[in-house]
This record gives structure tokens, sequence and C-alpha cells, in this order.
């Protein structure tokens, strides 16, 4: 299988579906001559031209909406926004129109539509830059939610996403576009709303999603040397989220670590620990802990960056603590 | 007579202060100074000393200078991320910008902004804002806030000219015009957002146009010539304080550097030629020659600036370098403002 990264993985899924369906175009900030922000879109504008591939003004609300008007009149419009933070300016787009057409209308009108872009926390970019929103679109109905952890999986999710009838939130990984996986050539799709059991375990689940997946793998690594075996479950998809798969993990494990790189409060942990304790109360051993980003704007410096995202050693102290085990 | 809309050449107001030669060096000197501070910050930046995104102000050295010249110390300021020529401008330390730069805890914003993100409440500095056009509406309300309190002082915001088709600017040029607030809004139009001519952003080409929409005075401003900004920020500010008229300035600049420092010089989106041609018109060199000219400058006095500028930007390389990180029990301070 080819070695793709999770930048060209993207690319490939837009490239393929984008020769597949004519109705497919993609829009947004410096995604056309600039060959994208961050090179998700290069060669696109080569190979389908401006029509097909739309540079934007620095108008999130606008386009955003423009992407919308369209798939009301029959197009399936990837917009990208050159992170999610500036989709801040476009959530009424997403939330007041894309999400609710198909209900307002009756079913009449579907919105096929996916807003795809960077999401989570990079190096030092500080409070605006640095922000998880994936907790704010999973709360509405009509929205599908969607954040790939490697390679692979962006490629045939994406596919998936453009391909469904339905508005897709699509969360990138601004610090994965350079990591590297095998990658299925031609058709590959992932189906929306499955769970991936990135790695087998017996002792603890640890659920993470995205870039907290990588973490989670690592910290899982470390652990087996100390005899500690954990299975570490990938929702893929937020928004339908593969509760069974959840909770057949922690069925088997009986206890359960959640990992995500937003804040804590309302956030996609604890929806995920309000399913496992209905689900799974009977077979937990230990109460559900959560690993998050600190309940704060995130700060600039470099060691309080790192102080206030989730990492390798506070998973494992998670993990240590539903074991009841010290250090 | 009030300059309506378009480009306008006006009579230069007899309150501007006199182009006496102290006054004039000192221009010169607090933009050759930007120049100096912001190639370390680039140097910095590769040192791995300075993070995240940094973006360079070199070649607008004359838009904020100007602007701040024009001012009082009881204005209030707002711009965007491409921030630290303006905080210099409106006389922050070069140490305490470095060290915010460097994430320290002497920093203006504590270590917690970085470069994005300057603020120094005390000289009216608002901030540094990095969501584009964000901070447009925030600079109009410190206008109402000033005009709410009787005051006379003036509300001004930098942005640059990819923000102008955002909604947040008619928006809260509307509300300025409607409501007749003193805020001067200035456009540093440097051609390009990223990698996106304004061509291909904008279907008007003059920004200064969308002051029509709104029956706002406006007018362009060459941004290369540090007198010409500051003349036409003191009309815009004797509009703002005496009849609480807000103003669009458009001043035609151009970046020198890359987007940020992350992002090429040319490429794509321009060609070398473009920025070697726009080079010639080197607001500090047009200024020096200027000086030149007009007797009140040579080349002792120059060296003399370089050295106190030399100086003064490697002390505050060494105090930013030296200066301790935020503890970390300030990562959870400044959420909520207790009591
Ligand atoms: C709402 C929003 N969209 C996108 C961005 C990313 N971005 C940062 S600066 C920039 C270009 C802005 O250009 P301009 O307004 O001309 O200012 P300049 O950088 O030239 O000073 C873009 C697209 C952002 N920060 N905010
Ligand atoms: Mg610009």
């Amino acid at each position: 299988m080819p070695l793709l990264s999770y930048r060209d993985a993207l690319n490939q899924a837009l490239r393929e579906e984008m020769r597949r369906d004519p109705a497919v175009f993609l829009m947004g900030e410096e995604v056309g001559v600039y060959q994208g922000a961050y090179k998700v879109s290069r060669g696109l504008l080569e190979e389908f031209g401006p029509e097909r591939v739309v540079d934007t003004p620095i108008t999130e609300l606008g386009f955003a909406g423009i992407g919308v008007g369209a798939a009301m009149a029959g197009l399936r419009p990837v917009v990208e926004f050159m992170t999610w933070n500036f989709a801040l300016l476009a959530i009424d787009q997403i939330v007041n129109s894309a999400a609710k057409m198909l209900y307002m209308s009756g079913g009449q009108v579907p919105i096929p539509i996916v807003f795809r872009g960077p999401g989570g926390a990079a190096l030092q970019l500080a409070a605006q830059h640095s922000q998880s929103f994936e907790a704010w679109y999973a709360n509405v109905p009509g929205l599908k939610v969607v954040m790939p952890s490697n390679p692979a999986d962006a490629k045939g999710l994406l596919k998936s996403a453009i391909r469904d009838n339905n508005p897709v939130v699509f969360i990138e990984g601004e610090m994965m576009y350079n990591t590297k996986g095998e990658v299925p050539d031609g058709e590959h799709v992932v189906p929306l709303g499955v769970a991936d059991v990135k790695r087998e375990g017996t002792d603890v689940t640890i659920v993470a999603h995205a870039k907290m997946v990588g973490l989670a793998l690592k910290a899982a690594e470390e652990m087996a040397k100390d005899g500690i075996s954990a299975e570490v479950v990938d929702p893929r998809t937020i928004r339908p989220l593969d509760v069974a798969t959840i909770v057949a993990s922690v069925r088997k494990t009986n206890r359960c670590v959640i990992v995500e790189e937003g804040w804590p409060f309302a956030g996609i942990g604890a929806q995920v620990v309000d399913d496992i304790q209905r689900e799974a109360f009977d077979w937990l051993d230990a109460p559900v802990l959560r690993v998050t980003s600190a309940d704060v704007p995130m700060p600039y410096n470099k060691g309080l960056e790192k102080l206030a995202k989730p990492d390798v050693p506070k998973i494992r102290e998670a993990v240590h603590r539903v074991l009841y085990r010290g250090g | 007579m009030t300059p309506k809309t378009g480009t306008t050449t006006v009579a230069r107001p007899a309150t501007l202060p006199a182009d006496d030669p102290a006054t004039m060096r000192r221009l010169m000197r607090d933009m050759l100074l930007i120049r100096r501070f912001e190639e370390k910050c680039g140097e910095s930046y590769a040192l791995g000393k300075i993070g995240g995104f940094c973006h360079l102000y070199i070649g607008q050295e004359a838009v904020a200078v100007g602007t701040m010249a024009a001012l009082r110390p009881d204005d209030l300021i707002m711009t965007s991320y491409r921030d630290h020529g303006q905080a210099l401008a409106r006389g922050m330390t070069p140490r305490a910008v470095m060290a915010e730069l460097f994430g320290k805890a002497a920093g203006c914003s504590g270590g917690k902004g970085g470069s994005m993100h300057l603020f120094d409440a005390s000289l009216g500095f608002l901030g540094g804002h990095a969501i584009v056009g964000g901070h447009i509406p925030l600079a109009t309300g410190a206008a109402f806030a000033i005009k709410y309190q009787g005051g006379d002082a003036v509300s001004v915001v930098f942005f640059g000219e990819a923000a102008v088709n955002n909604g947040a600017f008619h928006e809260s040029l509307n509300m300025a015009a409607l409501w007749k607030l003193p805020c001067i809004y200035i456009c540093e139009n440097n051609r390009y957002g990223m990698g996106t001519a304004l061509e291909r952003a904008s279907a008007l080409y003059d920004v200064v146009q969308r002051a029509c929409s709104y029956d706002m005075p406006a007018e362009t401003v060459d941004g290369m010539d540090v007198l010409a900004v500051r003349d036409a920020v003191h009309r815009a500010a004797l509009r703002g304080r005496e009849r609480k008229t807000p103003t669009l300035l458009e001043i035609r600049t151009y970046r020198f550097m890359g987007h940020s420092m992350s992002d090429p010089i040319h490429g794509h989106y321009r060609t070398k030629d473009e920025v070697e041609q726009q080079k010639t018109r080197d607001p500090i060199h047009v200024f020096a020659e200027k000086l030149r000219a007009d007797g009140m400058l040579d080349d002792t006095a120059w060296q003399a600036m370089e050295a106190e500028i030399a100086d003064e930007v490697g002390d505050a390389l060494h105090f930013a370098d030296e200066a301790p990180d935020p503890d970390a029990s300030t990562l959870t301070t400044d959420v909520y403002r207790e009591p």
C-alpha cells in the first residue's frame, strides 16, 4: 500500500471525488493559486480550473452561506476554512442554515455539503488560534462531525463525507498534516458513524479521537511495558457516535479513560461518559476519567501551553488512577 | 471643509507640530527602531526563541509611526496580529515587546499573548487581535465609549485591505457614520492578504471608495511617506475630536516580507521583481533622503542613530532571553476577573 501523508490523503480524496462527480467543487481562502494554506488542495486548481477550485475573500460568513445556497440548488460544495477558529464567523450559516434546512423544509431541501479545515491547537498560536470546536458542532442535530486520526481514515472519511447527503463538519488536525501512513489506492471509503479499535487490550479502554489517538497509542505502548494492556478506541465520527463499539470495549475492560483536546465543560467526553454509565454501569470497576485541555484559553508561552494540553503522561496518570495503581 | 469621499488633498492644518529637525529625527528613529527590531525578530524566530505565528512589519513602518505621531496619549488604539510596529511606535518598550514575543512573564501581555496579542492598556494600546476584521467593531465600540463619556479622544484601528471585504468592517462603518463615533479606520493596504492580491478578492480596487456607502470622510494616503500619514491622521483626528466624525484612511503601503514567518516572500502570488521594485520606495530610505536633502541628517547622525538603536534592540533581546518564564500558577489566572 502506498505511504501517504495525511495532507496528501485528503488531497487524493478531494481529487477523486471531484473527478467522480462534477457537482463537487472546492471553495475557500487560498485554496487555489496559493495551493492551500496547508497545501491540502495542492494541484487541484491546475486539474479542475477556477470554476471548481474557488479562491474566496476573507469572508467566512459569506462563502459558507454561498456554499449552503449552492447545495440548495443542486451542487455538492466542499467549503474549506483556513482553520476552524475562523469558522466562528460562519457558524450562523452552519447551524442556522445548513443543519436545519432539511427539517424546516419538511424534508424537501437536503444540504449535501462538507465544511472542512484544521482544528485544535498547533504550537504557540495562543488563545484565538488554538481551539477545539467539535463539541459545539456535535451538539447540533442535523450536523455530522468527523475527525480522522490517520491518513487512511482521512481519505476514506472525506470521501464518505462528500458523498453524504447531509452537512458534515470535517475537522482535520493542523499538527497531523505531515504524519504518514499506508493509504489504499482508489475506492477506499470509510463509513461515517463507525468507530475503529486502533489497539486491542484488556485492562482499560482509552477513547480518543483525532490527534489524541496518537497520544493514546503512545501511552498504551509505554504502559504495555508496565504490564498494562490498554485498548484504544477511536470513534472517528463524533456524531453520529458509535456508542456500541465503545460500550463493548468498556464491558470487556471494565475501565475507561476519555481523551480529548477540547475544554472539559460539556465536552465530548461528557457525552461519552453519559453513554457508558447507562450502557455499561454494571461492568465498571472505577469511575470513568477524562483527560482534556485545561479549562483556560490557550496561553502563548511554551511551558504554559504544554501544561494546558493533554499529553502522554497525563493519559498514563489517568489510566493508573482508574486501575488504582500508584505512580 | 471636511473632505468627503474619494482621494482628497486637504491643506495642512495649522495646528500640526512644526517640522523641526528634532521632530523629524524622532520620526526617522521610530521607523528605524521598528525595522531593526523586526529584523531581530526574524532571526529570533529562526532560532526558535519566538514561536507560533509571527508577522513582521518591515516595509510598513511609516504607517504606524506617522499615525502615532498625530495622536494623543489618551487616544485608544487597536490593531491586527501584525502589531509589533504599532506597539513600538505607541511607546511600548522594545524590552516589553520582545519579552512578550519570547513568551516571558515580563512581556507586555505576561507571556500569554505572544506576537499576535500585544497589549498595554496604560498606553491605550488595546491589542493585537488575530481574527481578521474581528477588532474593527471593537474599536468602534471604544469610540462609542469615548463619546458616551463625553471625551474628545479618538479610537484608531489598523487593519489590512483584506479585512474590508468582511462584514464586520461594513457593519462598523455604518454604525460609526450613523451614530457619529470618533473612530479612525486605518486600512493598511499592502496589496495582499496572505497570497491573495487585492484585485483577486475585492470587487472594488480603491478601498477608499468603500466609505461612499456610509457617507464617511475618507482619503487615500501614501503609506511610504511618514509625513503624509501623520498629516492625514491629524486631519482625521481633528474631525473626530471636534465633530465626532469617523474617517476611513486607505494608506497604501507594501509588505517586504512574507505574510508570516512561515510564508514565502514571493512565489505563486507575487514576483521577486515586484518586491524589489517596491523596495525602491522603502519608507525609511525615502524619509532619510528627504532629511538629508533638507540638511537635517548626515552620515554621522545616521550612524549614531543606528548605533543607539542596535544597543536598544540588543538590550531588549538580552532582557527577553534572561527574563523568567511565567509561573505555572498563571495558567489559570486571568480567565475571570475576581472579584
Ligand atoms: C477570520 C479570519 N480568517 C482567516 C484568517 C487567516 N488570516 C490571517 S491574516 C490573513 C490575511 C489578512 O490580510 P490583510 O487583512 O490584508 O492584512 P495583512 O496580513 O496584509 O497585514 C488571513 C487570511 C484569520 N486570521 N481570520
Ligand atoms: Mg494586506
